[in-house]
């Protein structure tokens, strides 16, 4: 099933094209990466495809429906999600807030003004499960700012996770985290992949992690896609080798 | 956070509401006209800071909506003098002014949003000053009747002596105090203090942050509306100075006083207002020099407020609040 399909989608911030009529087909289930050197849009694709900025030109679908101009909260009750590059959680709430407000937030339950967060059983042990996969169930009480940076990264993982999306992005999920945390979320990554319920779409500079959990793999520069293929057909890639000379690709 | 008072706090709220009520046995007219007052900057305040602390919106405009509930209540007690219509009809204009004015101020944020509020504010004071044939110009609405308490078919309770009026206020403003209270321990409150973390993080966890600023905003005006209702009762009198940006100051300093992050501070931060200017203007005319003096004194020593010094030491303590928004890669909803 064809998931997410972006036609002709183009973005310019001033002089800069940072997405130039990029098109391309995320289907259900296919664990996807985009790679490609600094300012090649990658992030700005994320950015469009979720609604935090408007494409000047073309289409977006997810699930056959027109998205283009669809407000955030709106893409994300459909069953998109994202994670951010930059640390982007919380601070001043609890762990288990940071996670409760997605779950909440699915169930249509964020207006309700006057009864405690404790008769909220149900989404409270939604959100205890996600802490539990993430490993945060030991802090749920602790201010999400006070966490350790590698814990944060996870609970920024979890805040993604947490409105059960059908389809999300992670912006770098491995930058800056400790071999062992990054183990985690790598693995994190491949169960719920396996599970079959969320298809991930992971933007990483990390060659090791891009080889090793991506079952397609997208390659874009100056805001083009240069090329997408499995990840045998583009680690032969001629053109794709060009971009990279000097990095780590030839691994 | 987390739900329940501590015993020890229990304790504290059964005690202060209990000389609340005794009050008027023990003290004379004085005492309990500045417990009223302090109440009605509480109730004010408490408002104020669900925009400013919970919320993340700094408003420089209340006083309008103060004024609104006020004026409101004032032009309905000289109508039909009935203490309860009076109210709730200042409150219900309050509301209905804040979500007006809101739909138009929290498009923005930060310094954009204050300045907006500041403007809407000294609007509301201009149309108290100029349309001299609703509101009286400078000269105010005079004569307002401290009406009775009438539930018809029911009760009448005369309202002539100040202590009963006490009770009325009293009853009010405990009501809306704990109303507040269940309302930011509650998913509505969990989300607005989510939005004033992170704005984009609230959006891509499913809110419509617009709409939840805009429920925010307008409690915030009933919260105003209804401190504003219970003065001209009290006074009398209503003129256009308690529409003007000083009044919208007020529960400015006292939430800063008493401390942004604690449920409590508004309302310690309202009684530290009234003792400081109680006192200062025994000494000096020029009180809000000295007060002004405090508050800058307090706010280098107390960031987070008196009230910060009296929380849970065993939490770590959440590091300031620091704009964690990813702003230049997704400036998203301004």
């Amino acid at each position: 099933m064809e998931l997410l399909r972006i036609e002709g989608a183009g973005k310019r911030f001033g002089d800069f094209v940072a997405v130039n009529r990029v098109s391309l087909t995320l289907p259900a289930g296919r664990l996807t990466a985009i790679i490609g050197p600094n300012g090649a849009g990658k992030t700005t694709l994320i950015n469009l495809a979720t609604g935090a900025v408007f494409p000047d030109s073309g289409v977006l679908r997810f699930k056959g429906e027109d998205i283009t101009r669809l407000a955030i909260h709106h893409r994300i009750r459909k069953g998109l999600s994202r994670s951010f590059q930059i640390m982007n959680i919380f601070a001043r709430l609890s762990v288990l807030q940071n996670i409760l407000l997605p779950v909440l937030a699915r169930r249509g339950r964020t207006a309700i003004p006057f009864h405690g967060m404790e008769r909220e059983t149900e989404a409270l042990a939604e959100a205890r499960q996600v802490l539990r996969e993430i490993g945060l169930l030991g802090h749920e009480h602790d201010p999400a700012g006070a966490l350790s940076h590698g814990d944060q990264r996870l609970l920024e993982l979890g805040i993604a996770i947490a409105p059960a999306p059908q389809l999300c992005f992670l912006d770098e999920p491995s930058s800056g985290l400790t071999p062992t945390e990054r183990s985690t979320v790598l693995e994190l990554i491949r169960r719920l992949s396996a599970e079959g319920r969320t298809t991930f779409v992971i933007v990483e500079h990390d060659m090791d992690v891009v080889f090793s959990l991506a079952e397609w793999i997208v390659v874009m520069n100056r805001g083009e896609v240069l090329a997408e293929g499995l990840p045998a057909e583009i680690r032969e890639n001629r053109a794709v080798r060009e971009v990279y000379l000097g990095e780590e690709f030839s691994a | 956070m987390t739900g329940r008072l501590s015993p020890r706090a229990t304790i504290l709220v059964v005690l202060l509401v209990s000389a609340l009520f005794l009050l008027p046995w023990v003290a004379g007219k004085y005492p309990v006209y500045v417990a009223m007052q302090i109440l009605i900057l509480a109730v004010f305040s408490l408002g104020f800071n669900l925009l400013f602390g919970y919320t993340g919106l700094l408003s420089f405009g209340q006083a309008g909506f103060f004024a609104v509930g006020a004026y409101g209540c004032a032009k309905i007690l000289l109508a039909v003098p009935n203490l309860f219509l009076g109210i709730a009809g200042g409150v219900a204009a309050a509301g209905v002014a804040a979500f007006l004015l809101g739909i138009l101020s929290v498009r923005h944020t930060r310094i954009y949003f204050s300045m907006l509020t500041l403007a809407f504010g000294m609007m509301i004071y201009s149309i108290a000053w100029k349309w001299r044939d609703y509101t009286g110009g400078d000269d105010g609405l005079v004569g307002i009747p401290r009406a009775p308490l009438e539930i018809p078919g029911l009760v009448t309770i005369s309202m002539a002596a100040i202590e009963h009026y006490y009770y009325v206020v009293l009853v009010l403003s405990l009501a809306a105090i704990l109303a507040m209270y269940r309302l930011v321990r509650s998913p509505l409150g969990l989300t607005l203090q989510a939005i004033r973390d992170s704005e984009t993080r609230a959006a891509f966890a499913g809110v419509p942050v617009q709409k939840y600023r805009l429920f925010a905003f307008t409690i915030a005006g009933l919260y105003a509306g209804l401190a504003g209702a219970l003065l001209p009762p009290l006074e009398n009198t209503v003129t256009p100075p308690i529409a003007h940006w000083s009044t919208s100051a007020e529960p400015v300093l006292a939430t800063l006083l008493g401390g942004i992050h604690t449920f409590s501070g508004p309302i310690v931060g309202a009684f530290l207002f009234f003792v400081i200017k109680d006192v200062v203007m025994r000494f000096t005319e020029y009180w809000l020099i000295c007060f002004g003096i405090v508050v800058v004194a307090m706010v280098m020593g107390f960031p987070n407020g008196i009230m910060s010094l009296f929380e849970n030491r065993k939490r770590p303590a959440a590091p300031p609040l620091e704009d964690r928004r990813a702003a230049g890669k997704t400036g998203s909803s301004e």
